[in-house]
Order: C-alpha cells, then structure tokens, then sequence
C-alpha cells in the first residue's frame, strides 16, 4: 500500500478525520524516518485537514520527530525505577562507546541517543527501546552486544543497497 | 495460595492466540450475556461486584456506567485507556501483549451493558509488541463472530479499533485521552460535562483502564459474591501489583486486593537487594506519595492508603533501598512531571518549572536557607490549583518525601553536597 492508501485506510476507523491525523504521522513516520514540514503538509492534504492541526500535534507529542533521527534511535529509560537499576552509569556507557552526548546523532548517522520517560516495562529495568523492541535487564556488557549487532545489521543493509543499486555486476 | 485469574493465561505458551484463550473458557461470559442478560442486568452485576477502576482513581465501574443516559440521539462509545504511563507500570502491557483476547472479552461485555457498538483502544505508541498482538487477536476474533455485525448471532453489533498515542502521560487523564483521540493535542478538558454524558465527539462515552476490563468476564462467569468475597468489600477483587526498583524479585503479582504492603515487597518480591534496607515505598506510580518503610503494614486497597495519606493508583510499587538518596528520587519525580505537563494551565506548568530548579539545586549541593520553605509553597500554590491531578500528583509526592526525609534534604543544604555521593 501507498502511504496515501494506508493513510485512508486508518482514517476509516474514525466518523471525523481530524481523528486520523495522529495515526496518519505515525504511518509517514514509518515512511519518511522523521516529519518535516512539507511531510506534515502532505498529511494535511490526504487527510483534508487544516495544516495547523497537523503541525501542532506533530510538536506536541514526544513520539513524533520534526528533525531527523538516525537509523537506530537508542531510548534509554531514565525513570524511577531504571535510575534505582543504575540506568545513570548505562547513559554514561552509551556516550563512551558512541562518543556523543544524549541528544545527538552520531555523524555517520547509525545512532541517535536519547532518554526517555518510563517504557512501561519496569520489570526488567534499565530498560532501553530501540525501534519496536525492548532490551531489558540492561549493563554494560548487553549494551555493547546490543550495539555490535545493530552496527552488523547496519552493514548488511547498507551492503544490500548497494547491491540494489548497481545491478548487472 | 491464590489462584491468579487475570493472569491465568500470562504464561502459558501461545496465551496470546484465540486456540488457548477459548481453550480455558474464553469468550462464554460474551456468550452467556448475550444469551441470559439484558443490557441492564450486566450493569447491575458490575455494580454488585464493587468493581472500582483500576487505572488509578478507584471510582467504581458499574457507577460509571450507570452515568450513561440509556436513550440518547448520539451513538454511545466505550473507550479503553491502554495508554499506560504511570511510571513503575507495566500490568496492562503484559495483558495486552500476552493475553489480549481477555481484554477483547472485557470489551466486548461492557460495549454491550452501555450500548456502544464502537471500541475505542488507546494503546501508547511504544508498545509495538502489545499493538501487533492485539491487532492479530481483534482479527481473529472477527473471523469467530466474536467481533462484527450480529456478535454470536445476537442482534448486537460490535467493532474495536486500536487508536496509538504517541508520547504523552496527560493521556492517562480521561478528557486529556479523549481530546487526543479526537485529533488535537492532549489536554484535560473542564468538568462537567462528564464523558458519561458528552465525551467522545461530544457522545456518551464511558472510559475503562485495560486491567478494570479484564476483570469483567470473570465476574459475569464466577458471579458478583466470588468478586466481593476477595480483599475488602469496599475495594475487592483480584489485583495486579506492578513490583519494580530495588527489589530481588521485580516483576507483575497477582493478589488479593488490599494485601499488605509490607507482604507484597517482603514474602512476595523477595524484600530488599542483599545488604541493603528498605527506606521508603512508591506504592501505586509515582503520582502516590510514598511510604517510609515504618509505614509498610498499610493494605493495598484504596481506602486504606488514602487513609495513610497515599494512593492504590495504578499499583505501581517501586522499592527504594538505603543506598539512594530522596532527593535524587524526588527530583527525578518532579523532572517527569514538569516534561509531561500539558502546559494547560499555569500552576502545573510555571510551578512545576519552578520546582525543579530549586530541586536541582539542592540536589547540587547549592541550595539556599529557606529553599525547603519555598518548595513547601510552591506546593501549596499548585495543589487543588489545577485542572487535572498531574499537578496534585507531583505537589502530594514532594510533599510526602519533605514530609519523611526532611532530614536529607537539610544535609544537602547545609552539608553543601549529597552525602549520598
């Protein structure tokens, strides 16, 4: 389906289609990695909505990022319960094997590292989400294989794109 | 030992898929009420139950329900408050992610005794696994005739779509939820009206936390008297406790109602991490002003810890042991309200700012004479000051951790440092 299609389709679940803009930026997210202004404006007009209402819910929801992220988005759960589990020293892991602060983006753009509120998954805190997926029960020596494995899937895409992209040889 | 009910399924392999759920009996309370009850009697059997929400506020469900004007112009909506964010927990997660054909019962049940024909999930944006999991059981459930048009051959229709947030705790309140679900941002609307009467599109709309609906199937299938007969007759039934921090054995209990406290974290949890004490207890998330250890014989039910000046809440229990400072705690408590206040209105918004840098402050080792003072009336100027009870939340729990550790808070003032560092 075409993000337009996928748009439409969500938008049926709701007599207003105000309704469907929250599950419309969600699916250009998906689509885009993250939600610049003409992306919102697109959004706007599949949906027929004021281009405001779009924009407003774009910044005011924390899931939602105007500015681009990298390919993999570290969210380091930094709540009660992961701060009683030691997620402080796991931050200070993470800006070590990265080499950036919380907030940015490494410069060859595989990660981004960022806290978050709680994950609702406290029972296997310090918890990190990247991506749709959990990792939980988190110390220094998860955290790097964690990193190893993304950098490998990393290399495989980057390799497959490649190879989609000089086809012949 | 207490037989768990809501979460019998949580551990069998395949919980999630429809084969198991039917298997142990899923989908005949559906069954029965469609069959035996009229719409009426299904809210009747709710109110015998003494069933009281289990999203945090404790109001009692089939009370709520009642509220919903039995003939109205406008269709009727059911809302399902899955947006869970009250940190420390994660019960409606495990439901929804390894048992979601329970909350599809549930649904089922309560859309019929209000008389909505359309569900509304609000499930937060991060629970991919929880989302996925309940899109495959809502279709399977329609493949079965347990969702559609003529449910099991009855005249009622039914239809549930799972709406994602995408970031924001204020969606917990009831109007927030609803404003969010009609497209805008998410913040609290003024009350009255009540959604019972004008909520969703300005229809009847009555909003259930996942683990309250849960509960529902089983009280049409084992009867109102098995319900009551759990925990305290006021403030039954079988409950999820949330158990988290530094603790041996973290992870989700299911209880008797109004156990106590100190049974919970000690014979159940497994009590403190070795060599350590436990020095205070956030009994239901972090919006429940927490308990000092003394206090540890308090039962977990709403009544009882409102009358120990807490709350049940969401039953989101986070042990802190004597390694950590309260400072630190409280300070990470008030930094999350302050992220997550809507900016509606401007004791939440501006006081909770203010908070925080004094917190951060003393914290620092750079507090004032007179900070503690001047945190005391912040509180005071935020408490009963705001449109919902995210700015209460934080005022009662700053209150509650000057209130049991004054003494930290002095040392970090005068000592100019954290004497936990």
């Amino acid at each position: 389906m075409t993000m337009r299609e996928k748009i439409e389709d969500a938008a049926a679940r709701y007599p207003d289609q105000r309704s469907a803009i929250m599950p419309a930026l969600l699916i250009a997210q998906k689509e885009h990695g993250h939600l610049p202004g003409p992306v919102l404006e697109e959004v706007a007009d599949i949906l027929g909505v004021e281009r405001i209402w779009v924009y407003e819910l774009a910044t005011f929801y924390t899931l939602f990022h105007t500015e681009p992220v990298g390919m993999f988005h570290l969210q380091l759960c930094d709540n009660v319960s992961c701060m009683l589990c030691g997620s402080e020293a796991l931050l200070t892991h993470l800006e070590m094997a990265l080499g950036i602060k919380k907030g940015d983006t490494t410069p060859d753009r595989l990660f981004t590292l960022s806290t978050v509120e709680c994950l609702g998954a406290c029972e296997m805190a310090p918890v990190m989400q990247v991506g749709d997926d959990y990792h939980g029960d988190l110390d220094p020596g998860r955290i790097d294989a964690i990193l190893e494995r993304l950098r490998a899937e990393a290399g495989q895409a980057i390799g497959a794109d490649l190879a989609a992209a000089s086809p012949g040889e | 030992m207490f037989e768990p009910v809501l979460l019998k399924n949580v551990d069998v392999p395949d919980g999630h898929l429809l084969s198991t759920y039917e298997a142990g009996g899923g989908y005949q309370a559906l069954a029965k009420v469609l069959r035996e009850y009229t719409p009426d009697e299904v809210v009747d059997l709710v109110k015998q139950s003494n069933l009281r929400g289990r999203g945090g506020a404790g109001f009692p469900t089939g009370m709520k329900w009642g509220f919903v004007p039995k003939r109205a112009d406008k269709p009727k909506y059911l809302c399902c408050n899955a947006d869970e964010g009250e940190p420390g927990t994660f019960k409606d997660r495990i439901i929804m992610e390894r048992d979601p054909h329970q909350l599809i019962e549930g649904l089922a049940v309560s859309a019929y005794a209000i008389g909505a024909e359309t569900a509304y999930v609000y499930i937060r944006g991060e629970y991919a696994t929880a989302i996925r999991r309940l899109e495959q059981a809502i279709a399977e459930a329609h493949e079965k005739g347990y969702l559609g048009r003529g449910v099991l051959g009855s005249d009622f229709n039914f239809a549930v779509h799972i709406h994602c947030g995408a970031g924001a705790y204020i969606c917990g309140e009831e109007t927030a939820m609803l404003e969010s679900l009609e497209g805008k941002r998410a913040q609290p609307r003024l009350k009255p009206p009540f959604p019972a009467v004008a909520g969703l599109y300005a229809s009847p709309t009555v909003i259930n936390n996942v683990e309250t609906l849960a509960c529902v199937p089983h009280i049409v299938m084992r009867g109102p008297a098995w319900f009551r007969g759990i925990g305290p007759d006021k403030s039954p039934g079988p409950k999820l406790y949330c158990l988290s921090g530094q603790v041996r054995k973290p992870g989700l209990y299911e209880l008797p109602m109004g156990i106590p406290l100190r049974e919970l974290v000690e014979n159940h949890a497994g009590g403190p991490l070795p060599g350590r004490r436990i020095k205070a207890v956030i009994p239901g998330g972090v919006s429940a002003p927490l308990i000092p250890e003394v206090g540890l014989e308090v039962a977990m039910d709403f009544d009882s810890l409102a009358a120990a000046g807490s709350m049940l809440g969401s039953a989101g229990v986070i042990v802190v042991d004597d390694s950590t400072c309260m400072v630190k705690v409280a300070t990470r408590i008030i930094e999350f309200f302050h992220h997550e206040s809507c900016g509606k209105c401007t004791p939440c918004r501006e006081g909770l700012n203010w908070v925080v840098k004094v917190l951060r402050r003393i914290e620092a080792g750079e507090g004032a004479p007179g900070d503690l003072e001047q945190l005391e009336k912040l509180c005071k100027g935020i408490f009963g000051n705001t449109f919902c009870a995210l700015g209460d939340g934080a005022a009662m729990g700053l209150r509650a951790a000057l209130a049991h550790f004054r003494d930290e808070f002095v040392a970090h003032i005068e000592e100019r440092r954290c004497p936990f560092h």
